[in-house]
């Protein structure tokens, strides 16, 4: 996101070193490190591997196992569409087929200018206001064609 | 000066009570009017939100939905003082669909304000773990198995005899974990209760730590709820703050703390031991079973992993007695259920009540029906590997047993209500997509066999040599559910067969377009 600072290493082993007095600490490091960067970029595995005394294939293995560690940059906006089955009970399928048609994007691709990454999300909670989306950190119920198109003109925008 | 409520609840959130706030504070100067503006939980009556309530002699009264752009309109019907408005809902705790329901676990959420731990004291918190102090480990675990209370993150296991597992395991180190990975669609219980009325997962996770013996507490909660996360450790702070948590909880001789984790967006993470290898920092993998997490949990040491409404729940029975909550229920589901009404629906919201609701008053006298207004079609209960029902099972009473018996379950207490526009050969497709998207991959039948499921019900829905492919699919579902380690793999057939079992001419619909041309 628009937040997200140039690849540094020695900032990234600052943030490695702050939590490793956690028990656990090897997803409170690529959480921050995500937070940093935009997306946990892949000179960190083996520093990583080093400070938790794991394999590089260990830690691959982590990051590559959730799907919220991107390992690459993302859009400067991310839009996440709930595609679970509340939503769909009020058509999201579509509405999100259609959003991402018009932008010519499959889930989680970024439009050439970089602006922004759509992403399918599989529920937020927001199961009373179908269909629901979060853009950046800004949770919205009931999202239409209309509201997408706000959005998409929003990021481009800025 | 006037105290006013806005919920700060993702919900509200999402309906634009940021907005609502900034333009009343506004509203407020300009008209020189004095206004405390308390951010609490949700009540629950979701298609109100962002619900304000004002704090008059009379009671609590309420308007909502209200927009930023209603502002004006209510500061001119004095809605300070209670004004009528077109808004207004009249006293929040008297309107009806509040007024009916049972509220244990839900009792202050929406109530008070979620980080105020005088607000907490004031309104019954802390009682529950000071009575845990005066009766003892042993006696405080006797009051959560006499109450009758089951997991309520769907499995449904007695949570008594879990605590008492953990508390006879001799260790070093024992820990207790919330299981805050509420990933089914369909449910918000669990982040109602985090953004609304933290401080009882707080009190019941301490009272469970005091019960089995354990010093530390992880709330491992899912990414997707970023506003759970900073009011969970606002209230963790308040905890700390006022001795409820650290070296002395309370001025006992019991040190507990507690730590919010966040998940990665991982759905089998909701699963207890997939979860527990994310905590430790690894891929989340099932692990088999046995040994249990009880004997065996987090780095090896004894755990207590529950969901985050048992938890929340312990302080009340702690407080009242074990006797009190078993009182609610039918037969070995005791106490209340927080249900989630959902989807294509009038009015979707949080209705905590008893065990034993019919399937059709939940979805219709509750939920008012379909918000599209044409009939319902299905409903799917427990989360995305929970069956669908259709309107000829409405009287199901919402029990475990019962849902069993009809080959579903209760899952969460999430229910998803779907209209006659729905194709429920898509929806059967949707689950082994969703099922193959989350699957660890640690079993072959949860791995390939959902992926070949989306295969074979795309076939179907091709018209391609359909009752071969049907009976494949049940072997299919048949494999997953008796072949697959934990819940993912097992539990998804339940949407797909339910699909067809119900809904057989859902996939029949290439054969008949054919025979109509």
């Amino acid at each position: 996101m628009s937040g997200a600072v140039p690849w540094n290493e020695a900032r990234a082993r600052e943030i490695i070193d702050a939590h490793l007095g956690l028990e656990g600490p090897a997803l409170p490091i690529l959480h921050a490190l995500q937070h940093e960067f935009g997306h946990v970029p892949e000179a960190i595995v083996p520093h990583l591997a080093e400070a938790l005394n794991v394999s590089r294939a260990e830690v691959h293995g982590v990051i590559t196992f959730y799907h919220d560690f991107k390992r690459e940059p993302q859009g400067r906006h991310i839009l996440k569409i709930c595609r679970a089955e509340s939503c769909q009970s009020m058509g999201a399928e579509k509405m999100a087929l259609d959003f991402l048609a018009k932008l010519k994007l499959e889930w989680g691709g970024t439009t050439p200018d970089g602006s922004l990454t759509v992403e399918p999300i599989y529920c937020l909670g927001l199961c009373s206001h179908s269909p629901s989306a979060m853009f950046d950190d800004e949770p919205m119920g009931w999202v239409d064609a209309a509201k997408l198109e706000e959005i998409a003109a929003e990021a481009k925008g800025e | 000066m006037t105290r006013i409520y806005i919920p700060r609840d993702m919900a509200a959130i999402a309906q634009g009570a940021k907005k609502l706030v900034i333009a009343i504070e506004k509203e407020a100067a300009a008209r020189g009017a004095k206004v405390d503006i308390v951010r609490n939980g949700s009540r629950g009556m979701l298609w109100l939100e962002p619900l304000i309530e004002v704090e008059t002699p009379a009671g609590r009264i309420g308007y909502g939905p209200a927009t930023a752009a209603d502002v004006a309109s209510l500061f001119d019907a004095g809605f300070l003082t209670g004004g009528a408005h077109k808004l207004c809902i009249g006293k929040v705790e008297e309107y009806p669909y509040f007024a009916r329901q049972t509220r244990i676990t839900f009792q202050r959420c929406g109530k008070t304000d979620p980080v105020s731990f005088e607000d907490y004291v004031a309104n019954g918190g802390y009682k529950g773990l000071d009575r845990a102090f005066q009766i003892g480990p042993e006696a405080t675990i006797k009051e959560i198995a006499d109450s009758g209370l089951r997991g309520r993150g769907g499995a449904g296991f007695p949570t008594g005899i879990k605590w008492k597992t953990v508390h006879d395991c001799k260790a070093d180190r024992k820990y207790v974990v919330t299981n805050a990975d509420e990933g089914d669609s369909g449910t918000f219980a669990d982040r109602m209760i985090m953004e609304g009325d933290p401080l009882s997962l707080i009190e019941g996770m301490t009272i469970c730590g005091f019960a089995v013996g354990a010093s530390k507490g992880y709330i491992y909660l899912r990414a997707e709820y970023p506003i759970a996360e900073v009011i969970l450790n606002e209230a963790l702070a308040a905890a700390r703050k006022n001795g409820a948590l650290g070296d002395k909880v309370r001025g006992q001789n019991f040190a507990f703390d507690i730590e919010v984790r966040m998940g990665a967006g991982a759905y089998v993470c909701g699963e207890e031991t997939s979860l527990l290898e994310s905590l430790e920092g690894k891929r989340g993998i099932v692990r088999a079973k046995p040994p249990f997490p009880a004997f065996e949990g987090l780095f090896g040491k004894p755990t207590v992993v529950n969901n985050v409404l048992s938890l929340a729940t312990a302080p009340m029975i702690l407080a009242d007695g074990g006797a009190a909550y078993a009182a609610h229920g039918m037969d070995r589901s005791r106490g209340t259920i927080p249900l989630q009404i959902a989807g294509n629906v009038k009015y979707p919201g949080l209705f905590e009540a008893p065990f034993g609701l019919k399937l059709g008053e939940i979805v219709n006298d509750i939920g008012g029906g379909t918000l599209s207004g044409k009939p319902v079609k299905a409903v799917q209960v427990g989360g995305p590997l929970g069956a669908y029902l259709p309107v000829s099972l409405f009287d199901t009473p919402f029990d475990y047993e019962a849902y069993t018996k009809k080959d579903s379950l209760i899952g969460h207490g999430g229910l998803v209500v779907f209209d006659d526009t729905t194709d429920m050969s898509w929806m059967a497709r949707f689950g082994m997509e969703f099922c193959a998207i989350e699957s660890c991959g640690k079993c072959t039948p949860c791995r390939i066999g959902s992926t070949r499921g989306v295969e074979t019900i795309d076939k179907i829905r091709r018209g391609e040599n359909v009752a071969s492919n049907i009976e494949l699919l049940k072997d299919l579902c048949h494999t997953m559910k008796f072949g697959s380690l934990c819940a993912l793999g097992g539990f998804a057939p339940y949407p797909v067969e339910s699909a067809l079992r119900h809904f057989p001419e859902d996939f029949q619909k290439p054969a008949l377009e054919a025979a109509a041309e």
